[in-house]
């Protein structure tokens, strides 16, 4: 098994002084699942964002796949590393659905035709495929999250993190979510407060306190330390 | 909604859904300057295009008499208009406005039914209109609905909180237009780093590829020749 | 506010449209150049935020109800070139989707509301520094600007108006602009509480630079009033501004030919020329702000 994830002593300090991360190692191996769990404000999402390269560590290293995340790196690392943001809509920034999965492929220099077939793949893969040509406001939210994450699918990515994913579901939508999720091959990264669907997911979880893992080990064990 | 009800109607699949962007905002254009210099005196030419326009809706499998009434919106305020030459003692005047602009209103309901929002941006990027423009409108369209729910959701809080005072009701209504400010700058951050995230580095990449064909320019020809005709002979 | 199709004469909208289009061509470069890529989705969201804010209704006393326009807050905002292209995307959405305001009409209103109105809503609020009044004023001058430019534009093309209806009409744009104004300032400083810093701080030492592009715009839109209500308003309007003969002679020369071919009517020919002229006497005055800026520049 590959290397996907390895993190060393990340820190990150905002532009107001406050720490949000200090000191975080963390590793995920291909195809392997984790859920962040951990209080609103821990630093759980501003870690997520550290691996596409969307905040610049104030210390400590990142490697995607053995590739440093550094501004040299970040087209590469944005194919591999794909976020999928908790409100969809702020992701679904493209005039139809067709259009927007296409849409990461088209910025990394493909032409528009094959930019199409790759996302109508990506559509198929979520079993979206029959919406292409609908606009984003013709969606539910259930439907809304699977395109965003044909969206990042269509650049081929080995790593997916998904920053609380059922927000806005119902019971079902969250049920299919999650069967969605665990067909993909891909190493998933999940942060949520939604225990159930953590477990629906994977056994091991990571706990986030005060901007430092506080532990690692699985779901049921943690949550039971945590009192979670 | 109105915009929900023309975007329904531009998703058919009739011969004029299907020509070009730019041969549909010419010809649309060529309509508004025939209409727009019709005078009080020339009714012929106004019950000219009034039959083509509703036949080009009709062809279009549009339901026409709410495409008709779609265009009516703009009589109210030319009803004001008309009263006021009446009058000021023109009241042909009066009549040409509401003429005029419903014809014009009915010209551009027809344009914007037969062509999906984003083809129409790239009609008017085909016809040079800057493309940073085009963008920012692709942009308002996409989250024009996302914020009005959200001024909707705002307005039914601050309204179940409401004072009487109006001063009150006033400073209420601001800071919820400041909250509704705040939230659309944080969304507008988020759509960036979302953008950022898959790749954007400040270039967005033109994806429909749109080719004038021989049925295009026969559209054109066919309707701009009989258009200016009319105009030009009748009296 | 928003001029719809079939109401103005083949003149205005052409001469508006002419004016309008390089306008917000030049516009949009500037904008473009001034930011960085951020720009294209904060803008789209904030057009839309304006749409949307407009669905606040505000009470504006006996029981009406009033509404936030806008192109001053943007302006305060984005700064005036990034302002106008979200308010030209406004409007060209508003005419396209909501059949709110023409398409040939679109020259003149954006000229009028995103131009016009954007640079008027800027000048008084960068004249005072961002301060309270100055965010008054730029919600109050925008919007008479915008009103008084579409009511002139009206009466050129000939619209018909009882001459009580145009008293009528300044005193009810006196009250909307005052309104406007308390909006401007009421979801500004709404705004600056909720996220301190949003509102562009006005470029240092732009005070001669304001002073004059705010009398010109004003002078510019008063005097097209007044020469579409008097045909020979030009003429006097040139005299009192001091410009001496050559420069009237030098206005009404190409337009004598015009006037000759293509305008049958006197009155009409005399307005178009009227428009011709108050459009050099605008870049004559945003000729002069300009070295006064450039020297007062070099004196600091």
């Amino acid at each position: 098994m590959s290397r996907i994830v390895e993190v060393r002593e990340l820190r990150y300090v905002w532009e107001d002084g406050t720490e949000a991360l200090r000191g975080v190692d963390f590793d995920l191996e291909a195809g392997e699942t984790v859920a962040l769990l951990g209080p609103n404000g821990s630093g759980k999402t501003t870690f997520a964002l550290h691996l596409n390269g969307l905040l610049k560590p104030t210390q400590g290293t990142i490697k995607i796949d053995g590739l440093p995340v550094i501004e040299r790196n970040l087209s590469q690392i944005r194919r591999k590393v794909g976020l999928v943001f908790q409100d969809s809509d702020n992701q679904l920034f493209m005039p139809t659905v067709l259009e927007d999965v296409a849409f990461a492929p088209m910025t990394s220099g493909l032409s528009p035709e094959a930019s199409a077939e790759k996302a109508m793949d990506a559509l198929r893969l979520v079993a979206m495929d029959h919406k292409a040509n609908k606009a984003p406001w013709h969606l539910s939210a259930g439907e809304k999250k699977r395109v965003a994450i044909a969206g990042i699918l269509a650049s081929d990515p080995l790593l997916l993190v998904l920053d609380e994913p059922t927000t806005y579901l119902d019971p079902p939508g969250q049920r299919s979510l999650a069967t969605l999720l665990s067909e993909l091959p891909q190493a998933k990264i999940l942060i949520t407060h939604d225990m159930p669907f953590a477990r629906m997911l994977t056994k091991e979880a990571v706990f986030f306190q005060d901007g430092q893992i506080a532990g690692r080990g699985p779901v049921d064990q943690l949550a039971a330390h945590f009192n979670w | 909604m109105r915009h929900a009800r023309l975007e329904l109607w531009s998703r058919g699949t009739s011969f004029a859904h299907r020509r070009h962007p730019a041969a549909k905002i010419l010809v649309t254009l060529v309509f508004l300057i025939a209409i727009s210099s019709l005078h009080p005196s020339q009714a012929r030419a106004a019950i000219f295009y009034f039959v083509v326009l509703t036949a080009l809706a009709s062809a279009a499998k549009l339901p026409v008499p709410r495409v008709l009434l779609a265009a009516a919106v703009v009589l109210p305020f030319a009803c004001v208009f008309a009263l006021m030459s009446f009058f000021a003692g023109a009241p042909e005047k009066g009549i040409a406005i509401m003429v005029r602009s419903w014809l014009s209103a009915l010209t551009t309901v027809l344009l914007m039914a037969t062509t999906a929002q984003p083809d129409l941006l790239a009609g008017l990027e085909a016809l040079r209109v800057p493309r940073f423009l085009v963008q920012v409108m692709q942009f308002l369209y996409r989250y024009l609905l996302v914020l009005i729910e959200e001024a909707g959701a705002m307005r039914a809080a601050a309204a179940s909180r409401a004072g009487k005072a109006s001063t009150l009701e006033f400073r209420r209504a601001s800071a919820a237009a400041g909250v509704l400010f705040a939230r659309s700058w944080g969304r507008a951050n988020a759509i960036h780093q979302a953008m950022t995230a898959r790749g954007f580095t400040g270039h967005i990449p033109r994806f429909r590829v749109l080719r004038i064909t021989a049925a295009d320019v026969w559209f054109v020809f066919g309707l701009v020749g009989p258009v200016l005709a009319v105009r030009l002979v009748l009296p | 506010m928003h001029i719809p199709d079939g109401y103005l004469s083949t003149r205005v909208w052409v001469i508006t449209d002419l004016v309008a289009a390089p306008g917000i061509a030049l516009l949009a470069r500037r904008a473009q150049a001034k930011f960085n890529h951020h720009l294209i989705p904060l803008m789209g969201v904030m057009g839309a935020f304006v749409f949307a804010a407009q669905m606040i209704n505000f009470p504006a006393g006996n029981g009406t109800s009033s509404h936030l326009v806008g192109a001053a807050l943007l302006s305060c905002l984005l700064g005036p070139a990034a302002a106008s292209i979200v308010m030209t995307a406004i409007l060209a959405t508003q005419a396209l989707v909501f059949q709110d305001g023409g398409l040939l009409a679109l020259g003149a209103n954006i000229f009028n509301m995103a131009i016009a109105g954007v640079f008027a809503g800027y000048l008084p609020y960068a004249m005072f520094r961002g301060s309270r009044v100055g965010l008054f004023l730029a919600g109050f001058f925008s919007l008479m600007t915008a009103a008084v430019l579409a009511l002139s534009e009206l009466l050129i093309s000939g619209v018909a108006m009882p001459p009580a209806m145009l008293s009528v009409s300044f005193a009810w744009f006196l009250v909307s602009a005052a309104i406007e104004g308390a909006l401007t300032l009421a979801v500004a400083v709404a705004l600056e509480r909720i996220q301190p810093g949003c509102l562009r701080k006005p470029v240092a030492g732009g005070r001669a630079w304001a002073v004059s592009g705010l009398a010109a715009v004003l002078l510019s839109s008063a005097g097209w009033l007044f020469a579409s209500d008097r045909p020979d308003g030009l003429e006097s309007l040139a005299l009192k501004a001091g410009i001496s003969n050559r420069v009237t002679s030098l206005i009404a020369s190409p337009f004598g030919d015009y006037q000759a071919s293509f305008v049958a009517n006197p009155r009409l020919a005399k307005s178009v020329a009227g428009l011709a002229g108050i459009l050099v006497i605008y870049g004559l005055c945003m000729a002069i702000s300009r070295a006064i800026g450039a020297t007062r520049r070099e004196g600091a």
